[in-house]
């Protein structure tokens, strides 16, 4: 704006009482100061408002506490959010609060323990895709028949198999209860390599596993089992 | 001067459809006022109590589709007390005489019984389409009794609606063997919903095009709507922590990939990050997306999804977004028109995630950005200034500070300034909100610069009556304006006298008006209706004090009708 309308802007507000100068409309940022002083004193009216010292006008002050009550009191449809959206949100929050169980979860050869909250999931293939994305950046869930799962690390070749401890401080395989049932159960989640998982009876011959049903992986077993028996017995004779 | 026959009159006449363009033609002259009115198929009614519903239908005998608005926009938010009245029945009671060809109803904020909605099924033979938003006061026996009758049954629409949850018998009454539904929206029933005879209808609705489910219906009775059709163009979910999630992942999978024509999808209640991959193949013909009811994924996965909408034209969002999340929307979505980021945590203590920068990085990249809805801890003026200056073209600014009078984050200085840049660069605002430290200033910026402003809503600012006054002088256009907990009294009520006859609606809440002066305006203005609300204290009007006595709401709005007759106890209409 020139400093001509400015002027003859004041000169005719002048009548009304309005000082137009002190509040132009200057679209500069804030706190700059300006060269006039009237504009000047604007800007320290402003600063004095909004730092609220006590030897304040009265009238302003009176005029300013009617306004905004203090900010720590809940105040009636502030923030304006619709009922409809804070009862939803309230809803998933309250469900999503109300039992967080962390367990720690150990894999074999990392340097440190994470912690997973099982509420969080609906069920195994959430929870094996979380623990993939926590701990390896490729992998894949190989679902080995109808219920065992394992975690491949596809860079090393290595493959996981998941556990967990329960109440009775017994090594389980995860997969094999109900979710509900396992989320209550489990204390401390451990992945621990196919290699060492020797008495759950997941190892060995996993390449004729992946093929079959779990019930013809026992069978499997026990006939390997005897062949392998056999085997020692041919070398040992 | 040329004569045209009213033949052709009323043939140019059907080329517009607008309200406002028919309201100015009706104004022209007597003859073409009758020919508009006779000619007029569809009415929009602002406000309930401004004009008796026996008048309308006199005015305009050939209606076909008639909309109603009722109770204040206050009324939202908790401020305006249950038995307000706003009751549908007069309305209904009078199509119900006068216009039987009716097709179409629309009810905004209003009262709707079960009685109501079943004398409109069977009065109506011809209707096509029930909307109500907002409204209340029904339950699922009252859609059962539209859903059975009403046979051309088009659109039904249930809009945040609070409605009884009597069962969901009412999906089985749609037509049989097979409906001409096109768009069905209960997405605010809170009950259980028959999964199985949702499918049903589903399937025998072969025009369905927009489908909005309420949260209760699990996912795997979405899967299987989604493999009976194939043209939805708008889906609202159920909620994804509901249903044999297992099962049903990869019938979604499938679903969603053959929805080639889907635009718009919102729902994803407690949606959490598991399920992005499974919506990715509709993101890219996305123009409409709301994720907002989905606190739970997490903003990498929600700015992923996003980053590949570049359609996307309309965006609602949760706070938990970030700065970091609004800056990947404003390089991807160059096309959005507009943006609504709300607070996760309606509760005014906690922190967001969003501040000025977001706001700013959106305009910065966003320049056909039109509405904006934005929740934030923090604002500052340059940031407001630098937004006013990338976005000319927006009409609709809605900045909601979270705490009441928060000055601008860096100076400390009041906010006057910034909203002050809005008003003045965006030469097409049409509707304002404001929030955050204000005094009269940011009010004379208004009156000087906002000349296409139509609705003001105004909360904990202002300091002294010039504030109002210089609004009501200055915004030739303004509609409705509605002020609560500011420092606005009798001077600044009757200094805008004059105004209030152009106003649809003035609505103030906890300001400084007392009793005498809506007193003394209603006398002046007779066209007016003056309610006054007073909870607490039972007002005796004889007594010289109460005169004196603040009020704690008033709702002005201009009428043709008169004092209303349904008023509870607590208004007193002066």
């Amino acid at each position: 704006m020139s400093v001509e309308t400015e002027r003859s802007s004041t000169e005719s507000s002048a009548a009304s009482g309005l000082d137009f100068e002190e509040t132009a409309l200057t679209l500069r940022l804030p706190g700059s100061s300006s060269s006039s002083s009237s504009s000047a004193a604007a800007v320290e009216t402003d600063r004095k408002r909004a730092a609220s010292i006590p030897d304040d006008d009265p009238d302003r002050r009176s005029a300013a506490a009617d306004s905004p009550p203090s900010p720590k009191a809940r105040v009636v449809g502030w923030p304006p959010v619709r009922s409809f959206r804070k009862n939803a949100l309230a809803a998933s929050a309250s469900a999503a609060a109300s039992k967080a169980k962390f367990v720690k979860v150990a894999v074999d050869g990392a340097p440190y323990l994470r912690k997973v909250d099982l509420e969080a999931y609906p069920g195994y293939d959430q929870l094996l895709a979380a623990l993939q994305d926590k701990f390896f950046s490729h992998f894949t869930i190989r679902k080995v028949g109808n219920e065992e799962m394992k975690l491949v690390d596809a860079v090393s070749g290595t493959e996981y198999v998941p556990t967990y401890e329960d109440k009775d401080g017994d090594w389980m395989l995860v997969g094999d209860v109900p979710w509900k049932m396992f989320v209550e159960t489990c204390q401390r989640l451990r992945l621990m390599k196919s290699s060492e998982a020797v008495n759950l009876g997941t190892e060995s011959s996993w390449s004729i596993v992946l093929f079959l049903k779990a019930a013809d992986v026992t069978f499997c077993m026990a006939r390997l089992s005897i062949f392998c028996k056999n085997l020692i017995l041919l070398f040992l004779f | 001067m040329v004569y045209f026959p009213e033949e052709v009159v009323e043939y140019i006449l059907g080329f517009l459809t607008s309200h406002r363009d028919r309201n100015a033609v009706s104004l022209v002259c007597r003859s073409w006022y009758h020919v508009e009115r006779l000619s007029r198929r569809s009415v929009l009614v602002c406000n309930c109590y401004a004009v008796r519903p026996e008048f309308v239908h006199a005015r305009f005998p050939r209606l076909r589709s008639l909309s109603v608005k009722g109770k204040p926009r206050f009324a939202d938010f908790g401020l305006v007390p249950a038995g307000w009245g706003a009751t549908a029945e007069p309305w209904v009671e009078a199509c119900a005489a006068e216009c039987p060809g009716l097709e179409e109803l629309r009810l905004k904020r209003m009262v709707v019984s079960d009685e109501c909605l079943r004398l409109l099924a069977c009065s109506f033979p011809n209707f096509r389409s029930l909307v109500l938003v907002c409204c209340e006061g029904f339950s699922t026996d009252g859609l059962a009794a539209v859903a059975t009758s009403c046979r051309f049954i088009k659109e039904l629409e249930l809009h945040e609606s609070l409605v009884e949850d009597r069962g969901s018998h009412w999906l089985e009454c749609f037509p049989k063997p097979s409906t001409l539904l096109e768009s069905l929206n209960f997405s605010c029933l809170t009950g259980e919903v028959n999964g199985h005879a949702l499918e049903k209808l589903v399937a025998r609705s072969p025009n369905l095009r927009s489908l909005r489910l309420n949260r209760s219906v699990p996912l795997d009775v979405l899967a299987r709507i989604l493999s009976h059709t194939h043209r939805l163009v708008d889906l609202c979910t159920g909620s994804f922590v509901r249903g044999n999630i297992a099962d049903a992942y990869s019938g979604l999978f499938n679903g969603f990939q053959h929805c080639s024509l889907l635009k718009g999808l919102s729902g994803l209640w407690d949606a959490t990050s598991w399920f992005i991959p499974v919506i990715f193949p509709v993101c890219k013909n996305l123009t409409c997306l709301n994720l907002s009811y989905a606190p739970m994924v997490r903003s990498t996965y929600l700015i992923e999804f996003i980053r590949h909408c570049k359609k996307l034209r309309h965006l609602w969002v949760l706070d938990h977004i970030g700065d970091g999340g609004l800056k990947i929307v404003a390089s991807s979505c160059v096309e959005l028109e507009e943006l609504r980021v709300f607070p996760a945590n309606a509760d005014v203590r906690a922190s967001t995630a969003v501040t000025e920068e977001g706001l700013v990085s959106i305009s910065a990249g966003c320049d056909k950005l039109q509405y904006v809805l934005y929740f934030c801890q923090r604002m500052t003026n340059s940031a407001l200034i630098t937004v006013a200056k990338n976005c000319p073209r927006l009409k609709s600014f809605r900045l909601c500070i979270i705490k009441p009078g928060s000055p601008d984050a860096v100076t400390g200085q009041s906010m006057d300034e910034g909203f002050g840049a809005i008003v003045h660069s965006c030469k097409g605002l049409r509707r304002l909100s404001l929030s955050g430290l204000l005094t009269d200033i940011v009010f004379l910026y208004i009156g000087m610069y906002a000349e296409r402003l139509e609705m003001l809503s105004v909360a904990f600012a202002g300091d002294t009556d010039d504030g109002m006054t210089y609004v009501l002088n200055g915004c030739k256009n303004l509609k409705k304006l509605e002020i609560r907990d500011s420092p606005f009294g009798d001077s600044a009520l009757l200094a805008g006298m004059h105004k209030y006859e152009a106003l649809r609606s003035l609505s103030m809440s906890s300001c400084n008006v007392t009793l005498g002066g809506c007193k003394s305006l209603a006398a002046t203005m007779p066209s007016l209706n003056v309610e006054v609300m007073n909870e607490a204290v039972s007002i005796d009007e004889a007594d010289e004090n109460t005169n004196n006595a603040k009020v704690e709401k008033v709702y002005i709005y201009r009428t043709v009708a008169g004092p209303r007759g349904d008023a509870p106890e607590f208004i007193s209409i002066v």
